[in-house]
């Protein structure tokens, strides 16, 4: 044991020896099939990260609009080509996502929903309100204007 | 840590106390946990303005979206979804790297840039959206 953090994780058993304490394996699929549970959590931290990265868009969105004119339409170019408008896809999708997840877990918070069942129902609505959402957006992106 | 040796032995002399320094406080550790829940509820109205606001400004040339921010609320609104959100991410992204990055020299360089970035991109939104505004 060299890291203080390891502290925790070593412990004496009955006759004074130092044993190392057992650790459960790692969450995801290797040892443990992917559930409601764990698969909506790790979901929320890749869409977070995710929409982290989004946000060098917005940025270079609102910054090429402040530069002037030729800028921002070179972002408006590339925002609208069609890597462009999968990437926003991906993004949308990432934000409804995180955006009703996030819900969920404010809901959790306080106390309400957790109960395995409940957790199953509320996560399938979390997964199709996603789905409704992204869908509902884009089709209104296309009919506007 | 090898997790395989199965006979551990303790090789830092120090006090239970001294070993629990500097691992966070056991009374001010729910700050950051709350900041994260707080900043969440306000991103939700905030979020749901910005898609609006992107569906309003499609396909926009740069004279509307001046116009659009020219708004005094639009420029309110703007500046506190780009507050809320970067604060946000600041937190979910320390959680993240805190979780992930075991060695203390690794975690806290990316902690470091990674705020830093954060806070460049979060000044260069709001100087922006000031500069549409005032245009």
């Amino acid at each position: 044991m060299k890291d203080v953090r390891e502290a925790l994780m070593v412990g004496r058993n009955t006759e004074g020896k130092l044993v190392r304490r057992p650790l459960s394996p790692f969450m995801l699929p290797t040892d443990y099939k992917l559930q409601m549970s764990s698969g909506t959590s790790i979901m929320h931290r890749i869409t977070g990260v995710g929409l982290g990265l989004g946000t060098l868009l917005f940025t270079a969105w609102l910054v090429a609009a402040a530069s002037g004119d030729s800028a921002f339409s070179v972002v408006q170019a590339i925002l609208g080509s069609p890597i462009g408008l999968f990437i926003l896809f991906c993004f949308t999708l990432a934000l409804f996502y995180h955006f009703c997840n996030g819900i969920r877990h404010l809901a959790w918070d306080a106390g309400k929903g957790f109960e395995l069942p409940a957790m199953h129902r509320n996560g399938a609505l979390v997964i199709t309100a996603t789905f409704v959402l992204t869908v509902a957006f884009w089709v209104i992106a296309f009919l506007v204007g | 840590m090898s997790s395989k040796d199965t006979t551990p032995s303790i090789h830092i002399r120090r006090s239970g106390l001294g070993r629990a320094r500097g691992l966070g406080a056991a009374k001010s550790g729910s700050a950051t946990w709350w900041a994260e829940r707080l900043s969440s509820i306000a991103l939700l109205p905030l979020v749901l303005y910005f898609i609006v606001s992107v569906l309003i400004l499609k396909g926009a040339d740069q004279a509307a979206m001046a116009a659009y921010m020219a708004e005094p609320w639009n420029a309110v609104l703007f500046i506190a979804l780009i507050l809320a959100l970067f604060y946000h991410l600041n937190l979910g992204m320390q959680v993240v790297i805190e979780d992930y990055v075991r060695h203390d020299a690794p975690r806290i360089t990316l902690l470091l840039v990674v705020k830093a970035v954060i806070a460049l991109l979060a000044l260069a939104c709001i100087i922006s959206v000031l500069k549409l505004a005032f245009s």
